[in-house]
C-alpha cells in the first residue's frame, strides 16, 4: 500500500487502538464508537482525507455484541488512497456521535441509517427519515424486518388473496 | 343523465353523437406528464423523434392534472407516493383514463418489497395495461392506440 | 395495504430548518411537489421564498425508493444483478458494471482482455446516452426544445447499437460476473464506427445553438456557483465536482477494467457555475469517443467469460460430453455460487459522478449487505447551498446542472 497510507494507519493504530485487517487489497481498521469524531478529525486535518465518501451500516442479528457495524469509507482526492473505518455497535439502542461538524456531506448519509437501522446520531442538526414515508414505523434494512413481498396468486389461492388485495372505489 | 334526459331515445342521433365526441376524444388526448422511473425515459422517447406520439394527438404533456385526459402511470409506484397519485387521479377532469405503463405499474415488477406498490391498480382503475421493462415505444404506441379504440366503443352515460 | 392519506407533516418539524422570518409571515413556503415538469423526476423541493428570491430550499425524497437493497439480499448474485439495472436508469450498463467489479472482487474472479475492452466501449456509449438525456432535459427546462429533438435522435443510434448486442434497449444486464453475457454478434464492430462517423458532427450542432446563445448564456453564466473546497466537503464527485475546477475522475484515479492503458483527458473548467458544467459534459462526450475510438482499435480475439467453472456456467456445447460441466450448470443453478466473508468497495465513474457498491458477503450464496453509494444522493444535499440567493427560475437551470436521476438516489 501507499507510503501516506500506512502512515495514517500507523497514527490511527496508536492513538486509538485501532484494529486493521485487510481483504482483497483493502485496508480496514475498526475502531470504538467514542473516538470516531476524533478519528475523523485527525485524517482530514494531518492526513489529507478531504472526502467522505459515504456512511452506511451492515447488521449482524441475531448476534447482539456488536449487533451493527458502522462503516465509514474515506477518500483522499490530492493523495489518491482510501480507507475504511468500522465501528461496533451495541443492539439495543444503538447510538454514536455526529460527524456532520467534521464533514458536512455525512447529513444525508447519517439519516439514512437512522431511517433504515435506527442508529440514533447524537447532535446532528436534522434527524428525520429520509427515505421512507413520514409516519412509517420500524427500520426496514434490519435483518428480523421481513421483507414484506406479495405471495404469488395460483389458482389454488387466487380468491384469498384477492379478497386481501386493496382495490380503489373509483 | 345529462344529454340522454335532454335528447331522449333518439336513436341515430345519440349513436352519431357519441361517434363524434369520441372521435374528438380519441384525436387529441393530452397525456400528463407523470414520469416516475424508467419508463418516464421510453415515454419521453416516444414523444421525441422517431417515435413521434403527436402524430397520434398527443402533441403535448401537460404536467398539470387539471389540463389533461390521460395519465400513463410510468414507473414504480411507492408507499409515499402512493397518496400523491390518488390526488392527481383525483385532480384531473373527467372524461379520464390511465394506461399503465411497464411491469412496476402493472404488477409490481422485478421488485416484490415493502416498498413498491403491486400494481397500480391498488390505486388508481387503470384501462389499459402495457407490459415490458421498459416496453419500446412502439409497444406504448400500440397500447395508446388499444386505448383509442376502447374509448370509440364508449357511450355517452359513462362520463355524462 | 396502502394509506391512501397522506402522513401530514406539521410546521413544528420544519422549524430548526426554516428562518424566522418564514414563522412572521415575511417569507412564504412554497412546495415544489413531487409532480413537476423540470425536477427531472419525483422530487419534492420545499422552498422558502422572499419573493422570487430562494431563501432556502428542503428536498425530500423518497419518493422512488424501492427498498432494492434489501430485495437484493434475499436473491443471489446472478438474480440479484437484475434489479441493479432499474438503479440510475440513464446509466445502465454502468450499474452492471459497478456491481460486476464489486462481485469479481470479492470472489477474485479474472476477467478476459476481450470482455474489459467490450465493457470499456460500452460503458463509454452508456456515458453519451445519458449526456444527451441531460442535455436534453437541461435545454427544454431553459426552453430549447430542438435540442430535445436532436439529443433523442442521437440516442436512438446508441440504443441501436444496445439492442443489437443483448435484445433490450435499456435494462440490458449484459455484463455478467466474469465477463460477459455472451459475445458481441458481427455487425457490433462496423455499427458502432458508424456512430464515431456520425456523432462528432451532431456534438458541434448542440454546441452551435447552445454554447454561444445570448439566452442560453445569460441563465447559466454565474448561476449555481459553488467552489472547489465546498464541493469537496460535500462529498461531490464527477463532472459537478470537475466544472469547479478539481481534477478528479475515478478512471484516472483508480482505474478499473483496463482504463489506465487509454489516452484520455479529463475536462475541467473554472467558474463552478451552470454553463461550466454543461461546458465540461460536452467534452467529456468528445473524449468519450476517444476511448471508444481506441477501444475498436485494441479489440483483441479471445473468450468474453471466466474459465472459472464455479462461478461462470459452462457453454451449453459442452453439456452433453463432460460430467463436471453438467454437475456445474447444476451447482450454479440451483443454489448459485458462494462468495467468502469480508467487505470490498469497488467504484466506478458514472456519468454523475462516482458510483460504487459497498458489497460484504457471509460464505452463503446469497449478498449478505449490499450498499449503493450514489452520487445523486450527495448531489441533493448540496441543492440548499448552490440555490441560495437565486431566482426560482434559475432553480430550475441548477437543478438540471447537477444531472440527478431520482432512482439513484432513492435506490
Amino acid at each position: 500500500m501507499k507510503n501516506e497510507l500506512k502512515v495514517a494507519v500507523e497514527d490511527l493504530k496508536k492513538r486509538f487502538g485501532a484494529q486493521q485487517s485487510e481483504f482483497r487489497g483493502q485496508i480496514s481498521l475498526l475502531v470504538g464508537p467514542q473516538d470516531i469524531v476524533e478519528v475523523c478529525r485527525t485524517l482530514r486535518d494531518d492526513h489529507g482525507f478531504d472526502m467522505l465518501a459515504t456512511v452506511t451500516a451492515v447488521d449482524y442479528w441475531p448476534e447482539q455484541q456488536p449487533r451493527f457495524h458502522l462503516v465509514y469509507q474515506f477518500n483522499s482526492l490530492s493523495k489518491l488512497m482510501r480507507l475504511e473505518v468500522r465501528v461496533p455497535l451495541d443492539g439495543n439502542e444503538p447510538s454514536v456521535d455526529s460527524v456532520t461538524g467534521v464533514y458536512p456531506s455525512a447529513n444525508w448519509h447519517e439519516r439514512e441509517v437512522w431511517d433504515m437501522f435506527g442508529v440514533h446520531f447524537e447532535g446532528h442538526p436534522d434527524l428525520r427519515r429520509i427515505l421512507m414515508p413520514y409516519d412509517w414505523e420500524g427500520h426496514p434494512l434490519r435483518k428480523d424486518y421481513p421483507l414484506g413481498y406479495e405471495e404469488v396468486q395460483f389458482t389454488f389461492n387466487y380468491e384469498e388473496i384477492e379478497l386481501r388485495k386493496p382495490r380503489p372505489k373509483e | 343523465m345529462g344529454i340522454e334526459q335532454k335528447t331522449g331515445n333518439l336513436g341515430v342521433v345519440t349513436t352519431t353523437l357519441e361517434k363524434v365526441v369520441n372521435w374528438g376524444r380519441t384525436g387529441s388526448m393530452w397525456p400528463m406528464l407523470f414520469g416516475l422511473a424508467c419508463c418516464a425515459i421510453e415515454m419521453m422517447a416516444a414523444q421525441a423523434s422517431d417515435y413521434d406520439m403527436s402524430r397520434f394527438g398527443m402533441e403535448l404533456m401537460r404536467p398539470s392534472p387539471r389540463q389533461s385526459d390521460l395519465m400513463i402511470v410510468a414507473g414504480r409506484v411507492t408507499r409515499k407516493m402512493a397518496p400523491v397519485l390518488r390526488r392527481l387521479y383525483d385532480q384531473m377532469p373527467d372524461p379520464k383514463w390511465v394506461v399503465s405503463m411497464g411491469d412496476c405499474a402493472s404488477c409490481g415488477g422485478v421488485f416484490n418489497n415493502y416498498a413498491i406498490v403491486q400494481g397500480v391498480d391498488e390505486v388508481v382503475p387503470v384501462d389499459v395495461y402495457v407490459a415490458g421493462c421498459p416496453p419500446r415505444p412502439e409497444a406504448l404506441i400500440h397500447g395508446i392506440m388499444t386505448l383509442h379504440e376502447k374509448v370509440k366503443a364508449e357511450q355517452l352515460k359513462d362520463w355524462a | 395495504m396502502t394509506a391512501l392519506e397522506q402522513a401530514e407533516v406539521t410546521l413544528d418539524e420544519l422549524k430548526h430548518l426554516i428562518s424566522d422570518r418564514a414563522l412572521e409571515g415575511d417569507t412564504i413556503l412554497l412546495n415544489m411537489g413531487p409532480q413537476h415538469p423540470s425536477t427531472h423526476g419525483v422530487l419534492r423541493l420545499l422552498l422558502e421564498l422572499d419573493g422570487e428570491r430562494v431563501v432556502n430550499c428542503i428536498p425530500d425524497i423518497g419518493f422512488l425508493h424501492t427498498g432494492v437493497e434489501k430485495n437484493m439480499e434475499a436473491k443471489t448474485y446472478t438474480k440479484a444483478e437484475v434489479m441493479t439495472d432499474r438503479l440510475d436508469y440513464l446509466n445502465t450498463v454502468g450499474n452492471n458494471l459497478v456491481y460486476c467489479l464489486a462481485v469479481e472482487k470479492l470472489v477474485d474472479l479474472d476477467v478476459p482482455v476481450r470482455a474489459q475492452v467490450i465493457r470499456v466501449i460500452m460503458a463509454e456509449l452508456q456515458r453519451i446516452a445519458s449526456h444527451l438525456v441531460w442535455l436534453a432535459t437541461q435545454a427544454l427546462d431553459l426552453a430549447a426544445m430542438t435540442v430535445f429533438l436532436y439529443c433523442f435522435r442521437e440516442r436512438e443510434l446508441i440504443l441501436d447499437i444496445l439492442e443489437l448486442c443483448s435484445g433490450q434497449r435499456m435494462m440490458t444486464t449484459f455484463f455478467r460476473p466474469g465477463g460477459l453475457w455472451r459475445d458481441v454478434p458481427v455487425e457490433f464492430e462496423q455499427a458502432v464506427r458508424d456512430f464515431l462517423d456520425a456523432f462528432p458532427a451532431r456534438i458541434d450542432q448542440y454546441e452551435a445553438l447552445l454554447t454561444e446563445n445570448p439566452l442560453f448564456v445569460d441563465r447559466t453564466k454565474g448561476i449555481g456557483v459553488i467552489s472547489g473546497e465546498d464541493a469537496v466537503a460535500l462529498g461531490i464527485t464527477g463532472s459537478t465536482l470537475r466544472g469547479s475546477g478539481v481534477k478528479y475522475d475515478v478512471r484516472k484515479a483508480y482505474p478499473y477494467s483496463g482504463y489506465e492503458e487509454y489516452d484520455f483527458e479529463v475536462p475541467t473548467a473554472e467558474g463552478g457555475d451552470v454553463f461550466s458544467r454543461y461546458i465540461v459534459r460536452i467534452q467529456e462526450m468528445r473524449q468519450s469517443l476517444r476511448i471508444i475510438e481506441q477501444g475498436l482499435a485494441r479489440l483483441p480475439y479471445g473468450p468474453v467469460r471466466s474459465n472459472n467453472r464455479k462461478f461462470v456456467p459452462p457453454p451449453r456445447s459442452e453439456l452433453g460430453t463432460s460430467m463436471e460441466a453438467v454437475i456445474h450448470h447444476f451447482k450454479l443453478w440451483t443454489e448459485g455460487f458462494s462468495a467468502p466473508k469480508g467487505s470490498v468497495y469497488a467504484p466506478v465513474e458514472s456519468p454523475r459522478g462516482e458510483l460504487g457498491v459497498f458489497l460484504e458477503g457471509d460464505g452463503g450464496p446469497k449478498p449478505y449487505r449490499v450498499y449503493w453509494r450514489t452520487p445523486t444522493f450527495m448531489h441533493l444535499q448540496a441543492l440548499p447551498k448552490l440555490s441560495k440567493d437565486h431566482l426560482v427560475a434559475d432553480l430550475v437551470a441548477i437543478i438540471g446542472s447537477v444531472d440527478i436521476v431520482l432512482g439513484d438516489a432513492d435506490r
